[in-house]
């Protein structure tokens, strides 16, 4: 089998890209090393829709931003996904903070950011009551939002292997060859031919550059450390509240999440280990500071967990989003660090703009589809439409998690979907089971028993995410 | 929409009480929702010993204990719902149910008895840095794998939190051969039960290390090691006391949070301290016709003291629903927490509540050879020696009926004390 295009990389560029090319007729292979899709960066962020104003004039990241944003509405009701259009703030809380959200409000009309103003005092206080009363003014961008980044990536990608597309799991690209028209690429045990390549490897693109001996970036991994809090209080801010950035990157931000909790950080330093995702005392201090500081009354007592996402920072400030020098019909989508959730659906766009700018041909499959229909959230439905789904099936009327009200129908769904779950924290980011304030002390057994049901394998095989990261350890305990 | 006298919500301990004790008083339309396959809640994976010494004079294991209510509720005509989960009660006493067989369907009722019991304090509540592998888990969850569904999640253990349910499963992981390596507490003592500290703890020679806590995590796909440090007064960890300590499982027994999501929707208020809604010596939320009792109204250390208590509820519940409320005033005469006193159980007391008042309370730090007093307006209603109190134990003293008719009739506040 030799695929039109091989993606590196089942995070949201490669997955959004994966969907875009799907609408195509195309052999489509996605390659992942992890065993889920969104087991990188795209799990670990801050779920921000950004509006576009941070990023240079004339950069990549700066049109991106603004196209994506502006396509988030759509992809996101096509791929029911959850998403907010909240809005965002910069806060200023001094004069250098004043004069910082003057310039990004400039920036902003020079990237084409739209529904941009400059709030005063009064208006900050009443557009945010809880936030800092020092606060002196902010810079409101109405066009930010928040969207659930892992299941935008999840969404993606189900709709790409709906529309026929392939995704390999646990396969880590660890050599390319090049023949005189192909690439064969390599894990451990396995070979994939491809015609087009796409680098979307996250914090390990250049890793993946280099293996077809192109040295031309360099990834800094960049960590950052997040606490999020219980949905009771997702309402202690209406907007993501950003604090005016630094050199070090857009510091540390208040905001709601897709999902209704609320979400503090993230710190930034650079690391050594491209995986290390723990978080430290000192960075969740930080976290903690920097979020009071903005919003003093914060409920820190309602923290459900912490935890941290690394981000991948090209050397070249920008996107990398071109042809390798070096390898003709091998794409880099590399480089994508913040504001590359917002700008994915944009990326991809570009991807294909790009890939047919080379000559080669995609031509559109009419029986390609763009429309997802997600895992129904049965509780947030009226009793009515409940009892339609349970009637269908009575699995959706048994309540496996009881924080966040999931049923174990949409658990066997997310185990059943396309790119569908094989892990605990698989199902977690599909359906939120565990994802609430108990943190699956509850539910987490039976979602190990469904799952092993389900996969029709033992419980001790069952995973929490990576491979390897065995629930149970030990055996059945054996009575005399 | 079905209609019935009592919705009893929680089929454990308290719900199980509650049920039983209105059905004695006369209320014959009851129904009793539970969201397991069976009646017995949490008892039933608590198969140590050591339940109802005091109700029952003897040693029975959890599923002994709750064996004797589910008998003697099979007797009644108590409608009981298994496998049902309530997601919603509202203040016009309508509860929200669901399950496989009927599907979602509403309940009004002439009164709710809330049981819910309580849930477990995660990891991510306490913010442990490190990484976030598989092996953390509440001690709850293990003692439900080891218990029930006969797997052992690690062999190599470490316990942080001196809760009894960590200090029972200290003993239970040594049992089925694991080695647990310590039992790591913040605070400079214990907030188990003496008993189980000895039985479970001190008779296999598993330290307790106290004011220590775990400062770190390490291991990326299972857990493989945790970082402990002494805390100092202020609980801060001293940096030069860490010290690596090995291990494939981290069981957390780190507090108990009464369950109270489906109230989310009421005007019910809710104690801070407690977790638990507000209540007055009937057992009454804030909401007429609401009461609340067990875990779910304030952690319990011993079930005696729930199935009492329960008991008391489920009577004030079944007198609601015959007899009406005959005293529409909301907040009643408030119970203070004065020197070293936490919270109370009840806060505040009602002209419709009757006889002799049981308060619960639990201290602020352990003291030994204290005083309690209950005074009211400047009058001492009540003074009590005890030997030693401690906050993972709770204190039951009850107001004899003549003081509390001078309460009732004073209408000024009480104040509970403890003092050295």
């Amino acid at each position: 089998m030799i695929y039109d295009f091989v993606i590196i990389g089942a995070g949201v560029v490669g997955c959004m890209i994966a969907r875009e090319l799907s609408m195509y007729r195309a052999k489509i292979c996605l390659l992942e090393k992890g065993n889920d899709v969104a087991s990188g960066s795209s799990k670990a962020n801050s779920g921000i829709v950004h509006a576009g104003y941070d990023a240079k004039p004339g950069t990549l990241k700066a049109k991106l931003n603004v196209l994506g944003c502006a396509l988030m509405e759509k992809t996101v009701q096509e791929l029911d996904v959850p998403y907010k259009k909240c809005g965002s703030i910069v806060a200023a809380f001094d004069q250098e903070g004043t004069d910082s959200i003057r310039k990004l409000y400039q920036r902003g009309l020079e990237n084409g950011v739209s529904e941009l103003f400059l709030l005063n005092r009064e208006e900050t206080m009443r557009l945010e009551p809880n936030i800092h009363p020092g606060v002196q003014g902010a810079l409101y961008a109405k066009g930010a939002g928040i969207v659930c980044p892992y299941q935008l990536t999840i969404a993606a990608a189900e709709n790409a292997v709906s529309n026929g597309a392939e995704l390999r799991l646990n396969f880590e690209v660890e050599k390319i060859e090049k023949t005189e028209d192909l690439y064969l690429i390599k894990s451990a045990k396995d070979t994939v031919k491809a015609r087009c390549v796409i680098n979307a490897a996250g914090v390990f693109a250049d890793k993946v550059a280099a293996m077809a001996d192109d040295n031309s970036f360099t990834i800094i991994p960049r960590r950052g450390e997040y606490i999020i809090l219980d949905k009771t209080e997702g309402k202690t801010v209406n907007t993501v509240i950003f604090q005016p950035p630094s050199e070090k990157g857009k510091g540390i931000l208040v905001s709601p999440t897709a999902d209704g909790n609320l979400l503090l950080g993230p710190t930034a330093s650079v690391i050594e280990d491209k995986e290390d995702t723990s978080t430290t005392a000192s960075g969740l201090d930080e976290v903690i500071k920097g979020a009071m500081a903005a919003v003093p009354n914060i409920r820190l007592n309602k923290t459900i967990t912490s935890f941290s996402g690394i981000r991948a920072t090209p050397d070249t400030g920008d996107f990398i989003i071109r042809e390798s020098e070096k390898n003709p019909r091998f794409f880099h989508a590399a480089g994508i660090e913040s504001p590359g959730l917002t700008a994915a659906p944009a990326i991809a766009l570009y991807v294909i703009e790009m890939i047919k700018s080379k000559g080669i041909l995609l031509e559109e499959n009419p029986n390609s589809v763009r429309i997802r229909q997600g895992i129904p959230r049965i509780a947030e439905l009226p009793l009515e439409e409940q009892n339609r789904w349970i009637q269908k099936n009575k699995a959706y009327g048994k309540i496996i998690c009881r924080c966040e009200s999931v049923t174990e129908g949409e658990i066997i769904d997310s185990i059943r979907r396309p790119a569908g779950a094989t892990t605990v924290d698989g199902v977690k980011r599909r359906v939120r089971a565990g994802m609430g304030r108990c943190q699956g002390g509850f539910c987490m057994p039976k979602v190990l028993e469904i799952l092993a049901r389900e996969l029709q394998c033992s419980p001790y095989e069952i995973c929490k995410n990576e491979k390897g990261s065995y629930i149970l350890k030990e055996g059945e305990i054996e009575h005399d | 929409m079905i209609k019935t006298d009592i919705v009893v919500i929680g089929g454990g301990p308290a719900g199980l009480a509650a049920a039983l004790s209105a059905y004695e008083k006369g209320v014959k339309n009851i129904l009793l929702i539970e969201r397991d396959k069976e009646l017995g809640g949490i008892l039933n994976q608590c198969i140590h010993d050591g339940f109802g010494l005091q109700l029952f004079k003897t040693r029975l294991t959890g599923p002994e204990y709750a064996g004797i209510f589910i008998d003697r509720i099979k007797k009644t005509n108590i409608d009981i719902r298994l496998n049902t989960m309530v997601t919603k009660v509202s203040d016009d006493l309508t509860v929200t149910a669901v399950n496989e067989d009927i599907g979602a369907y509403q309940i009004q009722a002439k009164a709710v008895i809330l049981a819910m019991g309580c849930r477990e304090r995660p990891r991510g509540a306490i913010n442990i840095p490190g990484t976030r592998p598989a092996g953390i888990y509440t001690a709850g969850t293990v003692q439900r794998w080891v218990n029930i569904e006969g797997k052992l999640p690690g062999k190599n253990i470490v316990i942080l939190g001196s809760g009894d349910i960590g200090l029972i499963m200290a003993r239970r992981m040594t049992l089925e051969g694991a080695t647990v390596k310590g039992v790591y507490e913040l605070l400079p003592y214990s907030s188990g039960l003496t008993r189980n500290i000895v039985q479970c703890l001190n008779d296999y020679n598993i330290p307790l290390k106290l004011s220590h806590t775990v400062t770190k995590i390490f291991g990326r796909k299972r857990i493989e090691a945790v970082e402990v440090c002494r805390v100092d007064q202020s609980l801060k960890p001293i940096p030069e006391s860490r010290e690596i300590v090995e291990c494939d499982t981290l069981i957390l027994s780190v507090g108990l949070i009464p369950e109270n999501d489906i109230l989310s929707g009421t005007n019910i208020s809710m104690n801070k301290v407690t977790g638990g809604p507000f209540i007055d010596n009937r057992f009454m939320t804030e909401v007429p016709g609401i009461f609340s009792c067990g875990n779910c109204l304030h952690v319990h250390d011993l079930v005696d003291y729930v199935t009492d208590e329960s008991e008391r509820a489920g009577e004030n519940a079944a007198e609601y629903v015959l007899y009406g409320q005959k005293e529409k005033e909301s907040s009643g005469i408030p119970v203070l927490c004065g020197d070293n006193v936490r919270y109370t159980v009840p806060s505040h007391l009602s002209k419709d509540g009757k006889g002799a008042l049981t308060l619960m309370f639990r201290v602020t730090k352990p003291m030994k050879d204290c005083t309690i007093t209950v005074a009211s307006d400047g009058i001492l209603l009540l003074s009590l020696k005890r030997s030693r109190c401690t906050p993972g134990e709770s204190v039951r003293i009850t107001l004899p009926e003549d003081r509390v008719k001078t309460v009732l009739e004073k209408k000024t506040p009480i104040t509970v004390s403890v003092t050295e």
